[in-house]
């Protein structure tokens, strides 16, 4: 059975459900999200299971029976389900951890309607094949989370929130005067029809134009530097769940995906473009790690790593290897593991103690001792230390980068490792380790189903690590090679449709 | 092709709006200009020459007709446009509530 | 609003909205009912239909507006359009495909009852546009009077 259209479908039906019955009964909204997440993951591993069996690797919907390029059609290869499972688990561990946590805000419904709408956002973007309905849903999900970050109305959020705001819409500009361009000159929609017309009209002077208009607008969304100032204002001042899936899985859907879709699907890539990935990415580490190891709020400091692991991503996926972007693509999923489970451990401390300052916390190993181990867990991942699943993802980057010659790549990677390491280090000490302080001896640990979900997410930073394995290699590298492939996915896809 | 390029002058007139100035109800007209500017290219890229609107009739000859395909797109990316902007005008009457001010140059407590 | 004795525009704004609101709703019935037929559809006649609420709120003051549509009745509209929309799409699984058009036979062409599912998605979206539309200015309004 052909799921595609499910994945929009369920999120979009329990938004406006939500919207219409969350007002008058109250335990509603948490029913109908959670409910509606796990059907979604289940869903995605169903989907998951149905990809591997297929010959060609490739699932695709026609919808209402029109055939392309006339109509729009939704397209499910090997790296869309990879996205998918990354999104949907996720997705689902966050809902399980605002049942609780939302209880601080009023109004957890509109919470639920906005998240529920993001979702969909997210899962249009991944599972679409048409180019301007890619925009759709990417504009979907950047209005849900503009409005998120706003969710708790105090004034840094709020700044935080128009800053955010006017810069997605400014990017979401640029992709939108790319995709103008784009059909003027192919006179279609469909990405795989308009990988087939690009190639059979030989190298145009129009692709550097739209490629760099696609990089700032999809870089915007990916947060690269230069590109990345609203992200250190706008992930600390949303509330922890959705700083988790801002941070874990909306820069990568939006950004990175469609990014790479476009680059090498669509257009093909060429040295020059892999060559500008690989200094963006580069750059984004070395920028990222750099301004975070001198920050003293808490989820601050975890935006600007989001920002250099980003960087670690792109740089293996600029390589263009297999090696390299097999690297880039496991790295991506491991870092939406462990920084979530960062982000909620933040929030857990910020329910428990009510401060995200450095300065102001100590000593909680004694008291909360599920956020302390998860958080040092999610700190050895991220700092890339084994057996832990940061670890592989970071070595088969590096490996790649000396594979293909590029010794001082490799040698920033390190680096920029390193201060990872220090950097985490110093938040382990001050916010774990040491004496408690006086005001903090009534500190409790959190409720049961954030505790659940951050340990959920840490069983799977250690388990995530087999993925190396040949045995279940296979998740990663069937992802690495629809993107290696290149103008393979506009043949496969178009003999899908006759 | 001179439609083309006053369509990417009316777009850098909104991105100096959006950077420069200081007022933040005219950020939100400089972008505002910025999503005209897109919307207005979009539709002009299906001008076909001598073309007549995409509209069949019961009684009319089908002839030369523009392309519809840009004309339904620029219609979604309008109500886009619009939801954007009721969100950032409610966000700034807010930010108006909590600083007092519109000028950005206040609005300043996020640093580092 | 503060010198008036009582709110809204003054004597001949009045009388002149109340001869041109129920023409300005009737005018964005008939764009979104003919949708498939000329141009308009569910986004510019769902616009024109929150606009006679506005010219209605403008001209007479929020409360009387708010007497005719709540924000309450507004937002259960918007979802409802959404649901409709949503329950359209998801029959056409029982004839094998999303958004398939199984259920309305195609008529005639250039007639009103013609052309699938168009009219009654656009009848939706309307809803929802315009419910949308009038929630929005609503909620900007009774901003506005919260602060001072």
């Amino acid at each position: 059975m052909n799921t595609a259209p499910l994945f929009v479908i369920i999120p979009l039906g329990t938004a406006f459900l939500v919207s219409l019955v969350g007002k008058y009964y109250k335990r509603s909204s948490d029913v109908f999200s959670n409910v509606a997440c796990c059907i979604l993951l289940g869903l995605s591993f169903y989907t998951l299971s149905i990809i591997r069996n297929i010959p060609t690797h490739l699932l695709v919907y026609k919808i209402g029976g029109w055939a392309p390029p006339v109509g729009i059609s939704m397209v499910i290869d090997s790296l869309s389900v990879f996205m998918l499972v990354t999104v949907n688990l996720i997705a689902f561990l966050v809902t399980v951890y605002s049942v609780d946590y939302m209880n601080k805000y009023t109004d957890k419904w509109k919470f639920y309607t906005l998240f529920m709408l993001m979702l969909t956002g997210m899962n249009g973007v991944i599972i679409t094949g048409d180019l301007f309905n890619m925009f759709v849903f990417l504009e979907i999900a950047s209005i849900a989370s503009y409005a998120l970050v706003a969710f708790g109305t105090e004034s840094e959020e709020l700044e935080a929130s128009f800053k955010y705001a006017v810069m997605g819409s400014v990017a979401s500009s640029f992709i939108l005067l790319g995709i103008a361009v784009l059909y003027s000159y192919t006179s279609t929609l469909n990405m795989a029809d308009m990988a087939l017309s690009l190639t059979a009209k030989g190298p145009a002077k129009i692709l550097p134009f739209v490629s760099v208009l696609f990089l700032m607008g999809f870089g915007l969304k990916a947060a690269l530097v230069p590109f990345h100032a609203w992200l250190p204002d706008a992930h600390p001042s949303a509330p922890a769940p959705i700083s988790a899936m801002l941070s874990g899985v909306l820069i990568k859907s939006l950004g990175v995906y469609a990014l790479a879709r476009i680059l090498f699907n669509v257009f093909g890539v060429t040295d020059v473009i892999l060559s500008i990935l690989m200094f963006l990415g580069a750059l984004s580490m070395l920028v990222g790690v750099f301004l975070a190891v001198g920050q003293w709020d808490f989820k601050r400091l975890l935006a600007y790593h989001s920002i250099s692991q980003i960087g670690y991503v792109v740089l293996g996926i600029g390589l263009g290897s297999p090696l390299g972007i097999c690297g880039g693509l496991f790295h991506l999923f491991n870092h939406s593991i462990f920084k979530s489970l960062l982000f909620l451990n933040s929030g857990a401390i910020v329910y428990s103690v009510g401060t995200r300052d450095l300065h102001a916390m100590g000593g909680l190993r004694e008291k909360m001792p599920v956020t302390a181990n998860t958080s040092l867990v999610a700190s050895m991942s991220i700092a890339g230390i084994p057996p832990f699943n940061g670890f592989f993802s970071k070595l088969i980057i590096i490996f790649a980068c000396v594979q293909s010659g590029h010794f001082g790549y490799a040698f920033w990677a390190v680096v920029g490792s390193v201060l990872t390491l220090a950097s985490f280090m110093k938040v382990q000490r001050y916010a774990f380790f040491g004496a408690l302080g006086k005001k903090r001896q009534d500190v409790k640990e959190v409720p049961l189903a954030m505790q659940i979900s951050m340990a959920i997410l840490a069983v799977i930073c250690l388990v995530a690590s087999t993925l190396v394995l040949p045995a279940f290699s296979d998740f990663v590298t069937s992802a690495a090679a629809v993107l290696s492939g290149g103008k393979e996915y506009a043949n496969l896809v178009s003999g899908a449709f006759k | 092709m001179a439609a083309y390029f006053l369509c990417l002058v009316l777009f850098s007139i909104g991105l100096y709006c959006v950077l420069r100035k200081r007022n933040l109800i005219k950020i939100v007209v400089g972008l505002g200009i910025i999503e005209y500017a897109v919307n207005l290219f979009f539709a002009l890229v299906g001008y076909r020459a001598r073309g007549r609107a995409p509209i069949l009739s019961a009684d009319q000859v089908i002839s030369n007709m523009v392309d519809p395909i840009p004309q339904a797109l620029v219609l979604t990316a309008i109500v886009i446009g619009l939801a954007v902007t009721a969100l950032i005008v409610a966000i700034a009457i807010k930010i108006y509530e909590k600083y007092g001010t519109f000028d950005i140059t206040k609005i300043n407590k996020l640093k580092g | 609003m503060q010198r008036n004795v009582e709110p809204g525009m003054t004597l001949i704004v009045k009388t002149i909205t109340r001869l041109t609101v129920g023409l300005i709703l009737l005018f964005g019935i008939y764009i979104v009912l003919h949708g498939h037929l000329s141009p308009g559809g569910g986004f510019a006649g769902g616009v024109i239909i929150a606009l006679s609420f506005v010219h209605l709120m403008l001209a007479f003051g929020k409360d009387v507006a708010l007497k005719k549509l709540s924000a309450g009745v507004a937002s259960l509209l918007e979802s409802f359009g959404a649901l409709m929309f949503l329950s359209i799409a998801v029959l056409g699984y029982i004839g094998g495909c999303f958004f398939l058009n199984f259920f309305m036979n195609k008529g005639l062409p250039f007639h009103l009852f013609s052309a699938g599912i168009i009219p009654l998605c656009n009848i939706a979206i309307s809803l929802k546009v315009g419910a949308g539309l009038c929630a929005i200015f609503t909620a900007l309004v009774l901003l506005n009077k919260t602060d001072t």
